[in-house]
């Protein structure tokens, strides 16, 4: 007998004008409405599952939805069916042997996670803002590079689950250069572990500007394609329009931050609000929406990637020569010709990496603008080379927080877009 | 003394030739039409999208169309990490897939759990269910997706998938203990 | 910036405070777990403070906690004198962070707790991410949040048996649900039983 055991959660705050019309049309009334005996014997509350292996469950995740007919009056969503353990991992690694774990976590956006970690790592020593020109400069360009992976992902993903496969098949081209692009600069298409504390790995490749300047170029006719076919299209907007609305005070104090808080007219971008790197000297705009309803938020996203294309013609312009990591002993390897000629630079170069950086005691707390919005790390350090303890602030997990108001009232159907649009990535929701 | 059931692409071939001609068929058909159920869960799943995307086009194969539900797909691609709280919802979807039926373990978190060694990951997802070919790499390069899915097409063509073997585990010990 | 924050906490809610302190530009302040509730409510509804948005909450476990080459004027685990309930050292201290969006200035709120007694009043009803946020808190370190409105397991599985992020317990305990049939299943210990 279908019961439900949880109690329906409140209607969400957030819910602007088109829940009213809905129920108009559909004339289903809320839980709440029934009389005792009704509630006793819900003659028509379903239970249904859906996940943890499911197509539109982007990574892996589980509702449990209660709902009248096709209408959802309560659901339980349950994540955690990706932990891997980031954290107890990473009292166990060296703060370098971190990067690749933190490379998993939005694995659709790599970099700007590994950039996070490093800052953090940095804080600590006491070295930021002092790291070389050069080595801010390509830090900026892979973020950038991974954000725009990680919006044409989201984006695509969701045309697909909508029915539009063929937007998700163009923007997947676009998404393959940009991969071969990563793969010349950092030796791997996906997790990359390119960055360290107090710089880079490695400079960039001979001819990356142009093979940049040309990526960007075709990028930009796809999403020209792509944004003819989806932005005015009919079936597009009648399913994204007005479904999993949020308003900006209930963004705010559930924590929303990135594309889901700016669609809902939140602004807040932590490149403009809290700058780090060199994201002050670059010219870039902040999009920001009104109603913080799906189709906002493809909006906000498909703009973020064009200003994304816009900083990286500016780095390119911009960027000075110089080395790609800061000359400091406590974090820089000793280079290679003195490792292999010198005993001292050979027992520095053992020391560095069998006991790790070693990071003065205290405690920071060091946040980047990731793909989903604040991605934030806090580190205990304890003064050896391991981490006591590193948390990450996952933006992923705070979002899927608010899926349960988001659904609430719409159809089984519309968790498909709002969930597509909440680009929750298990990876770093579930850490 | 045990049965070698791990086997080379020469022995697959050499084997092909006693099979008869409607088992021949049979794992011709099978093996190009296969229809997958991606399962997936981590940043694999990426690298599982450009295999099935316009450069790395998995359609070349056959093995276009993924079927969302097990009782529609033959081929299980576990596709990312398996955790133990997921343990169960696997097993589940692999008891629920038709014989006969063929799985991936894309990936080295699905194959023997990665540099993942805790309390929740999975030490592969072979802990749960039988895997017939695993795919290292982290994530693997398409490439070597492709190169495993040849790998299994050659093994289905053989008739020497898990699952094509079950009735006939008890006839290849035998035989092969004769052969000793 | 931050020390503007700091100030303001200490001319009003003086005797709630444990310690203030800044670390790398950070504003802590650690404040007394029964008064807890106040100062959070104070925070979030004085104009001055507005600290409406939730960035995170947490937890630190300092059973291992043995520090080399403190930097000087880096406090790094204080001592107070008022936990003598706790018995001189609590064993964990959880952390919230807050930001406001409209001032711009961040906060560390801190309440610890001991083993033997592992409670701290919940923020959730004044900010809702911090729902789930204690949640993961008490699935990872059994932190038990009162007045939480839902305080079960998030990210592992009901059958789990203790608290993996606590430094007491091994990284390689596997508790697991199913294994197929030819293999041996690892029997759940709770915490404690010995290293299988």
């Amino acid at each position: 007998m279908a019961a439900p055991t949880t109690p329906p959660t409140a209607p969400s705050p957030g819910d602007a004008n088109p829940r009213s019309l809905r129920q108009l049309v559909l004339g289903r009334k809320d839980v709440q409405d029934l009389s005792d005996a009704e509630q006793d014997l819900p003659p028509d509350l379903m239970t249904v599952n859906m996940g943890p292996s499911h197509p539109a469950m982007h990574g892996t995740v589980r509702i449990i939805l209660t709902v009248d007919g096709e209408r959802i009056v309560a659901s339980d969503v349950q994540p955690g069916y990706l932990h891997r353990c980031f954290e107890k991992e990473s009292e166990h690694a060296t703060y370098t042997q971190v990067f690749p774990y933190t490379d998993r976590l939005n694995y659709v956006s790599p970099m700007i996670n590994n950039c996070g970690w490093a800052m953090v790592a940095e804080k600590l020593l006491g070295l930021t803002g002092h790291l070389p020109k050069r080595a801010e400069y390509i830090r900026v360009i892979v973020s950038e590079i991974s954000r725009i992976t990680d919006h044409l992902t989201c984006v695509g993903a969701s045309a697909m689950e909508l029915g539009a496969f063929t937007a998700f098949l163009y923007f997947l081209k676009a998404r393959e250069w940009l991969y071969e692009l990563l793969e010349k600069v950092s030796g791997a298409r996906l997790t990359h572990s390119y960055v360290r504390i107090g710089g880079v790995g490695k400079d960039l490749p001979d001819g990356f500007h142009d093979d940049l300047t040309l990526c960007l170029h075709q990028t930009e006719k796809i999403m020209v394609e792509v944004e003819n076919m989806l932005n005015n299209n009919k079936i597009f907007r009648d399913r994204m329009a007005g479904i999993g609305a949020i308003t900006k005070q209930a963004a705010i104090e559930s924590g929303c931050v990135g594309p889901i808080a700016r669609a809902a007219g939140v602004d807040y971008d932590v490149r403009k609000d809290y700058p780090y790197s060199i994201y002050p000297e670059l010219e870039f705009d902040v999009p920001v929406g009104t109603t913080g309803d799906c189709y906002d938020r493809y909006l906000v996203r498909i703009e973020e990637l064009k200003q994304s294309i816009r900083m990286l013609r500016q780095c390119l312009k911009q960027i000075p020569d110089g080395p790609v990591m800061i000359a400091d002993p406590r974090v820089a390897l000793p280079p290679k010709q003195d490792t292999y000629n010198t005993i001292e630079s050979m027992i520095r170069h053992f020391k560095h990496i069998m006991d790790g950086v070693k990071v003065p005691a205290g405690e920071a707390y060091a946040f980047v603008e990731g793909g989903n919005g604040e991605l934030g790390f806090y580190v205990v350090a304890d003064g050896t080379g391991r981490p006591y303890k590193a948390y990450v602030r996952s933006p992923s997990f705070v979002h899927l927080s608010t899926a349960s108001q988001l659904i609430h009232g719409h159809l089984i159907a519309d968790v498909v877009p709002i969930f597509g649009m909440i680009n929750m990535i298990g990876g770093e929701c579930d850490k | 003394m045990g049965v070698e059931l791990t086997t080379t692409r020469l022995e697959d071939a050499a084997k092909w030739a006693k099979q008869s001609t409607l088992d021949r068929a049979t794992n011709w058909g099978r093996k190009f039409s296969l229809f997958t159920y991606p399962f997936v869960t981590a940043c694999c799943g990426m690298e599982f999208m450009s295999v099935a995307g316009p450069k790395y086009d998995i359609a070349r194969f056959g093995a276009e169309f993924p079927r969302f539900s097990p009782r529609q797909s033959d081929l299980l691609m576990i596709v990312g990490t398996i955790t133990e709280k997921q343990g169960p919802a696997l097993k589940r979807v692999f008891d629920q897939m038709a014989e006969p039926k063929w799985v991936i373990a894309f990936g080295v978190c699905a194959s023997t759990g990665g540099f993942y060694q805790n309390y929740h990951a999975m030490p592969g997802a072979d802990q749960v269910i039988p895997v017939d070919v695993y795919i290292p790499g982290c994530p693997p390069r398409p490439e070597q997706v492709l190169d495993a899915l040849i790998m299994l097409m050659d093994r289905i063509q053989a008739g020497r998938g898990h699952s094509q073997l079950r009735d006939k585990r008890e006839q290849v010990i035998a035989e092969a203990a004769q052969n000793e | 910036m931050s020390q503007k924050v700091l100030d303001a906490l200490k001319a009003v809610h003086g005797g709630a405070i444990e310690l203030l302190e800044t670390q790398h530009g950070d504003a802590i302040a650690w404040i007394k777990r029964d008064q807890l509730v106040a100062v959070a409510t104070w925070l979030k509804t004085s104009p001055e403070m507005a600290f409406d948005a939730p960035v995170f909450a947490t937890c630190i476990d300092r059973l291992d906690w043995k520090p080399i080459d403190v930097p000087p004027g880096v406090p790094v685990y204080p001592n107070s004198a008022a936990w003598t309930d706790a018995g001189g050292k609590p064993r964990f201290e959880v952390v919230w962070q807050l930001r406001s969006s409209l001032h711009h200035h961040r906060l560390r709120l801190k309440a610890a707790c001991p083993e033997h007694d592992p409670r701290v009043p919940s923020l959730a009803s004044l900010w809702p991410a911090f729902n789930w946020q204690e949640r993961e808190t008490f699935d990872m370190y059994g932190i038990q949040f009162e007045n939480h409105p839902d305080l079960r397991r998030i990210y592992l599985y009901e059958e789990f048996v203790g608290y993996p992020l606590r430094k007491d317990y091994p990284k390689e305990k596997r508790q697991p649900l199913v294994r197929r049939d030819d293999l041996p299943m690892n029997p759940i210990k709770a915490p404690g039983e010995g290293h299988h």
